[in-house]
């Protein structure tokens, strides 16, 4: 009875020590892989929940020997990642940031990869009476003189930033008001607030385009000069930051503005939305863009 | 209600289908809580055991700080994980951060808590004149935690279940240290909140439903070796 005893304790520690080596080595199999095959990719919500990254990644990582690490966030956290050395490679859109963020040496080899346009979307009946208004300012104006919900992204993301520009430009400053509300969330999930609230929102029209079915909200004031919204893809400058991976920055940069890639880009949602979600700008300059 | 319908209808679409990507991200989701519990399994009762066969000084502080650890917020622990493994970070050496292993690492750390606290309970609720008896009949210290462990076999388990529980329904963690990447960190949670952003709400509740039964399957089975006769 002892000896039976003692032996089931030991094979049970032998089969929990088994386990534990399987858990630790699963632990640190990330060790094993090669480093400098990742590249982190710190980029806005809109270009992963429109799906473009879903075709853009996958031939990118045949092409090369590189594993893309997509994190999704809004561009200012990606930026800040690219601050702390913590992505190599960012797509974002948020230019001024964009341009602080290179004047402060934290990326490096800026170029300019696609645009398409925000647009503000609100619901049907348009308690502010904004559709059809040129102008996006006048329109922003009218909605907060209407006291119209206003739900916006609150996190910093370029879409974020850009409101913010519009709101200075309508010299209005919304915080703190009761019509105005933060969500703190993506774009998807911001207008699926807005839809359900009835409330108006500022939106990029990849992510409106590729969400429209669910939401019933309506486009209402778009093509104002305003409302571009401009992707650009930036490395990480290495010389602060010397983990970074810079060949595979480099190499994920180079392919994102390729012809190739442009020619994918300029076809990608044509067959879902009948209209392309974005348009392929490398090699452009900023200032002919929407022309 | 169309739509759940709707996500009814996906989710066996899915499930009949055996859908490559969905076959991934629930056996990668199994795979990763399962080693996290694991893990937990082992830290957790053998500390929680420890801690309640011994008196020493401090010791319902410890238990508290143990209990607190119950309702450790997965985010809190993403974050400081986060923190701890980045690229710059103290561990940052280890590269790990967003890899199936980082998340290892954070379940692991929110189960571990909840086995220790209810193992802790557990021990301290049998008779205490059992330990006197066991010792008695001439077992070693080390035959009489394994009887003793045996004889909490039902609240144990118990524990497993909790645990496992808190880490496959868990997002807020694996989305931050595991960051939600196609086909290598994507699991059912943080695919769903993904599927949810894009506006596909039926792929999001199909998610929802899979992951839902694999929560079902793996309690079923638990429950079965729980309730199971003591043998001898």
């Amino acid at each position: 009875m002892k000896i039976f005893r003692n032996s089931k304790v030991i094979i049970t520690l032998m089969i929990a020590a088994l386990l534990f080596a399987f858990g630790t080595a699963n632990v640190f199999a990330g060790m094993a892989a090669p480093k400098q095959k990742n590249i982190i990719l710190a980029t806005t919500t809109s270009t992963q929940d429109t799906g473009l990254l879903d075709v853009l990644i996958p031939i990118f990582e045949k092409e090369t020997v590189y594993f893309v690490k997509t994190i999704a966030v809004g561009s200012g956290q990606a930026m800040a990642m690219g601050q702390k050395g913590e992505a190599d490679v960012l797509l974002v859109h948020s230019p001024d940031a964009e341009k602080k963020f290179i004047a402060d040496g934290f990326g490096v080899n800026r170029m300019l990869v696609m645009h398409n346009d925000f647009i503000i979307v609100g619901p049907g009946d348009d308690p502010a009476k904004i559709k059809g208004v040129k102008s996006s300012a006048e329109a922003l104006k009218l909605v907060a003189k209407a006291e119209g919900l206003f739900l916006s992204r609150g996190d910093n993301s370029g879409t974020h930033a850009k409101e913010k520009i519009l709101w200075k430009k309508a010299d209005i400053n919304p915080v703190g008001q009761k019509w105005y509300q933060e969500t703190g969330l993506g774009m998807g999930q911001t207008l699926n607030v807005a839809a359900e609230k009835k409330g108006y929102t500022l939106a990029d029209r990849g992510t409106y385009l590729s969400l429209k079915k669910n939401l019933g909200l309506d486009v209402l004031v778009e093509g104002d000069s305003d409302l571009l919204n401009i992707y650009h893809v930036i490395e990480v400058n290495s010389a602060k930051w010397p983990k970074v991976n810079v060949p595979g920055a480099k190499a994920f940069a180079a392919f994102m503005v390729s012809k190739k890639t442009q020619n994918i880009i300029k076809t990608f949602g044509m067959d879902k939305f009948g209209s392309p979600l974005f348009f392929p700008d490398a090699g452009k300059k900023v200032e002919d863009l929407g022309k | 209600m169309e739509l759940i319908v709707q996500g009814i209808i996906k989710a066996f679409e899915l499930i009949i289908s055996f859908d490559p990507e969905v076959l991934g991200i629930t056996w990668l989701s199994l795979k990763i809580s399962g080693t996290a519990t694991l893990i937990s399994l082992f830290i957790g009762v053998s500390i929680g055991t420890a801690v309640a066969l011994t008196n020493f000084y401090g010791k319902r502080l410890v238990i508290s700080l143990i209990n607190t650890g119950m309702g450790l917020p997965p985010v809190v622990v993403g974050l400081f994980v986060t923190i701890l493994i980045w690229r710059n970070g103290p561990l940052g050496f280890l590269e790990i951060l967003y890899t199936p292993s980082a998340m290892i690492i954070a379940q692991a750390i929110i189960a571990t808590p909840i086995v220790m606290g209810i193992s802790l309970a557990a021990i301290q609720n049998l008779p205490p004149n059992l330990r006197l008896q066991i010792l008695s009949l001439g077992a070693s210290r080390l035959q009489m935690v394994w009887v003793l462990i045996k004889e909490a076999r039902l609240p144990l388990l118990a524990a497993i279940m909790a645990g496992f529980g808190g880490v496959i329904s868990e997002v807020g963690a694996s989305i931050m240290v595991g960051g939600n990447i196609k086909g290598y960190s994507r699991v059912l949670t943080t695919a769903t909140v993904m599927e949810t952003g894009k506006g596909n709400f039926d792929v999001a509740i199909a998610l929802s439903i899979i992951l839902l039964l694999l929560a079902f399957l793996v309690n079923l089975v638990l429950t079965q070796i729980q309730q199971r006769q003591h043998p001898r």
